[in-house]
């Protein structure tokens, strides 16, 4: 594709990430690893930064961030009410629009896709940044397409991202947004999964939320969700725990959106991955851990459109924060007895004695 | 929980089940828990050690106790000096034995730590040399126990002992083959115990480290990364595979699976290719075939050598799977690069300073664990079985004499009874007179089995007494699985509905239908795909590890040999669940999840 505002997963390079954000790196390193993902391609930064320079729109923003007080939440909502608006109205420039549209329909006839926020500040292992911005799920036709990216780049300037900013001391304009316009899962099982226990930070554990339809409900602690825990080496299942799941978020394709339902009693108390599942769950996710040489945090769903076998898909992988920064703090340098030594202090002090 | 109750009966209170009453007159009294010192018995907590003897013991049997337990002692007390840990004292109720270590007096233990050091460290530092030469006792002890001959009393003196001024008769070697054969047994009671309290205590260090780095790491997969696939316990197995594929290669299965052992051997021999299939299988049958279907420990265990029958059933089933198309092999590849791979998993799991030790104590572990599960070759299996065969003869020959109605009497007396009426044949012999011993047994054998028979129907209790607040014997810990926590399931057993906790001995997840077994005779009834439950399985079993899916036992933990086995055949396991081989029925279908230890029961 021969314009510099589209960029599709399976061309995105490492020289790329810049341009591209977390979200669509992270996708575009996955594609091109052959871990299954749902196609779809990036929208760069360097659209985002033409259409700040079209018709003065960069310079009106920065002139309603004078008016800015972020210690004052009415004044710092009022100024993000206002960017966002001038934003949204404001028209995208024609190439960059017909290289979205282009990219749009090689995706298929009026497909149904997920456009989301890939911001080059979010997703940053210490900045935690993620959900800033915002997501448009199950967006039919080209124009819609182009109207959700463009909502996509406002959602920048929302109270919360501009107060966030202000506290990270992040410049507020100097932030690029990339946009990741992927095709849509049609999910009937969806969850996070870590690859370390969130609660001890136990990294011979792999732990995975899920429930029923799209992700979104799990992310959002709309729903409880079924809580699976994996033991990582020998890949066993070794804890189930099964939630109330009682709403599920699907797809509606003549809405060109998602809706929430309820799910029948039945559905709402069983299990919403076989044992086989699960095992296949965390295997993406240990392998996205090791492709990515540290603990990962990864967002998948099962597609009720795909064969079995096929039909686990990666949305996301991004590193966990907030155990890797407590292993960064200083640990005392453990000491072990060896040889005949370690033996006369196990003897000493056997381990159902330590308990 | 109430001062005044303890968790667990005393000793003193549990009546012999009726018809039992007399149980004490078969058991000498130091076995025995004595009336004047209840005090001094009760203050102790006992388990019973139903893993190793799950029946009520006949007085001769009693001596596998008595040898096993003592010499495990020793080598504590004695050999090594273990600095935190004597041996394990134990008594005889009810027919079941029970276990109370004796701990070292905690100011004693820092005086013994430079003993043990220099003790125990010779031993880790020249443990292959070591090992070697104990291969080498053991061999030659199995080789006099094999010599040992018992001859009925002839009418006269052999002439040329006369001759020769010899001025020796025919009982002196009777008598003297009798004790020669006890203490060769002692001798390799000892040598049993000579690594083996060492090879646990390493692997529990190796054991103990991880818990400590990765304390959520299961045991199974500790087991695992030290655990050998080429144990000299699997070869049995192994050459019975071996002459499965023979048998079809030379183009005489069909032969070998025709009519008795005698019948098919007899046919065999008309045919070349059958007398090399035969010379394979005598072979294989010295030293592979001394190998019991028990645990080594009972008079009444079936070894493969003297019932041919055994190991040929298990051939033919062999055969028949070799003839499908099917591999009967153990996945051996598999379980060692699978052993690989979660040695350097966990590894890379942990801190980078503690990689260091890790590799050190694996390596340790490593080192000393093969004798942990060789040893029970040629131990319990080989040698037990040499003993067992002799002391039949010698019942035999009594039985031959009229001392017992049936060939199995010389079982119920106790080994200085044995003496005793040994004495008695030797002795009317020299007098002229006649026999006591045709007069005594015959009855007094009766009247035992009966008590024993009358024992048999009440099981042990788990423990008698209370338990210390928590469990730090290492002994106990480590050779019998028993911690505080386990103590607690004990007491919690009624488990209810259709859900047993187990151990999660061998990992994996499978649904099948049960298959409930209480003795290895009946091993012949499990069909393919079942799922054995029993209260205890032993290492020879293997051959019918090829058929089953999974295993629930009711005792043992992570180091039994179920869980051994399975492990071995890569089959899930959940062992000590208390009560399965008696809450399950054969026929009803089960979910086996040895990664959790839980066993359900889904009719």
């Amino acid at each position: 594709m021969d314009t510099p505002y589209i960029l599709p997963f399976d061309q995105i390079s490492s020289a790329d990430h810049d341009r591209v954000g977390g979200k669509c790196a992270s996708l575009g390193e996955m594609t091109q690893h052959g871990v299954a993902v749902p196609p779809g391609f990036a929208v760069t930064t360097d659209a985002y930064a033409e259409m700040l320079e079209f018709q003065g729109l960069k310079r009106e923003i920065e002139a309603l961030l004078k008016t800015l007080d972020p210690d004052d939440v009415v004044n710092t909502e009022r100024v993000a009410r206002n960017i966002e608006l001038r934003v949204r109205s404001h028209p995208m420039p024609e190439p960059i629009a017909t290289a979205i549209k282009t990219a749009y329909a090689a995706m298929g006839d009026n497909m149904a896709v997920a456009v989301r926020s890939s911001a080059t500040a979010e997703d940053l292992p210490d900045a935690s940044f993620a959900g800033q911005q915002d997501t448009y799920l199950w967006v039919v036709g080209a124009d819609q397409v182009v109207e959700k990216v463009r909502d996509c780049w406002a959602s920048l300037f929302t109270a919360r991202a501009i107060a966030y900013r202000a506290k990270a001391n992040l410049g507020q304009i100097d932030v690029l947004m990339s946009v990741a316009v992927q095709k849509m899962v049609n999910a009937r099982v969806a969850g996070v999964t870590m690859t370390l226990n969130p609660t001890t930070g136990d990294r011979t554990k792999i732990v995975i939320d899920a429930s029923w339809g799209l992700g979104e409900l799990v992310v959002s602690g709309v729903v409880t969700p079924d809580n699976y825990t994996v033991e990582k080496v020998l890949m066993a299942v070794i804890d189930r725990k099964i939630g109330d799941k009682h709403l599920e978020l699907v797809g509606d394709a003549t809405a060109g959106a998602t809706i929430e339902r309820e799910v029948d009693a039945e559905r709402r108390k069983s299990p919403c991955l076989t044992d086989a599942e699960v095992i296949a769950v965390a295997t993406l996710a240990k392998r996205l851990e090791k492709q990515n040489g540290c603990p990962q945090d990864v967002e998948w769903a099962i597609d009720a459109d795909l064969p079995d076998g096929e039909n686990l898909l990666a949305l996301q992988s991004r590193p966990e924060t907030v155990w890797a920064q407590k292993k960064a703090q200083a640990k005392p340098k453990a000491s072990y007895s060896m040889g005949m030594a370690g033996i006369v202090g196990t003897l000493n002090n056997p381990l159902g004695a330590k308990k | 929980m109430d001062v005044q109750t303890s968790m667990f009966p005393s000793p003193y209170d549990l009546p012999a089940p009726k018809g039992a009453e007399d149980w004490r007159d078969l058991y000498p009294y130091y076995l025995k828990f004595q009336p004047q010192l209840r005090e001094r018995e009760d203050a102790k907590f006992w388990f019973c050690d139903s893993q190793h003897w799950p029946n009520p013991f006949r007085p001769f049997d009693a001596m596998t106790v008595e040898f096993a337990v003592k010499c495990l002692g020793q080598y504590n007390t004695r050999h090594l000096l273990v600095p935190p840990a004597n041996g394990v004292d134990y008594r005889i109720h009810n027919g079941y034995c029970y276990m109370s270590p004796v701990a070292v007096s905690p100011d004693l233990i820092e005086a013994r730590v430079p003993q043990f050091m220099e003790r125990a460290g010779h031993y880790f530092a020249n443990w292959d040399s070591l090992i070697e030469n104990w291969h080498k006792k053991v061999k030659s002890n199995i080789d006099e126990m094999e010599a040992l001959r018992f001859e009925k009393l002839p009418d006269v003196v052999p002439l040329e002992w006369i001759k020769e001024g010899r001025g020796l008769d025919n009982t002196t070697a009777l008598i003297e083959n009798y004790d020669r054969a006890i203490n060769l047994l002692y001798r390799t009671w000892q040598y049993h115990f000579e690594f083996l309290n060492l090879g646990y205590a390493a692997y529990l260090d190796f054991f103990g480290f991880l818990k400590g780095e990765l304390p959520t790491i299961p045991d199974q997969a500790i087991a695992q990364m030290v655990q050998g696939v080429h144990s000299d316990l699997f070869r049995p197995d192994d050459e019975l595979k071996k002459l499965a594929h023979l048998a079809v290669e030379l183009g005489v299965a069909d032969t070998v699976m025709n009519g008795t052992v005698d019948d098919a051997l007899a046919a065999l021999a008309n045919s070349e290719a059958g007398k090399k299939w035969i010379a394979a299988w005598d072979a294989a049958k010295d030293p592979w075939f001394n190998f019991t279907s028990g645990n080594g420990f009972y008079s009444t265990d079936k070894y493969w050598i003297e019932h041919l029958d055994i190991p040929m059933g298990y051939l033919r089933d062999y055969i028949g799977r070799v003839q499908a198309g099917e591999n009967i092999e153990r996945p051996t590849e598999k379980l060692l690069a699978e052993r690989d791979r979660i040695t350097a998993e966990y590894a890379d799991l942990l801190d980078p300073d503690a990689r260091e030790a890790f590799e050190g104590k694996l390596g340790l572990a490593r080192t000393v664990y093969p004798y942990v599960e060789n040893h029970n070759f040629y131990i319990e299996h080989w040698s037990m079985g040499v003993f067992w065969r002799k002391m039949r003869e010698l019942s035999q020959l009594f039985h031959e004499e009229g001392f017992w109605p049936d060939a199995d009497g010389m079982f119920f007396l106790s080994r200085q009874e044995v003496r005793d009426a040994l004495f008695d044949y030797g002795n009317a012999w020299g007098t002229g007179g006649e026999w006591i011993g045709p007069h005594h047994w015959p009855q007094e054998i009766e009247r035992r089995r009966a008590i024993l028979d009358a024992l048999a129907t009440e099981p042990p209790k788990p423990a008698l007494n209370n338990p210390p607040a928590v469990i730090t014997e290492p002994f106990t810990i480590m050779l019998w699985g028993i911690t505080s926590e386990a103590i607690e399931s004990w007491v919690g057993a009624g488990q209810e509905g259709n859900e047993l906790t187990g151990m999660a001995a061998s990992p994996g997840l499978v649904e099948g239908p049960a298959r409930v077994l209480r003795s290895p005779d009946d091993l012949h009834l499990i069909q393919q795909g079942e799922i054995l439950v029993t209260p205890v399985t032993a290492p020879s079993w293997a051959p019918v590890f090829g058929k089953i899916a999974a295993t629930v036992t009711d005792i043992g933990g992570m180091m039994s040999h179920a869980a051994i086995v399975c492990r071995e055949y890569g089959l899930p396991a959940v062992t000590g669940t208390g009560t399965g081989s008696s809450r399950i029925k054969t026929g009803q279908m089960l979910r086996v999840d040895g990664n959790t230890g839980k066993v359900t029961i889904l009719d």
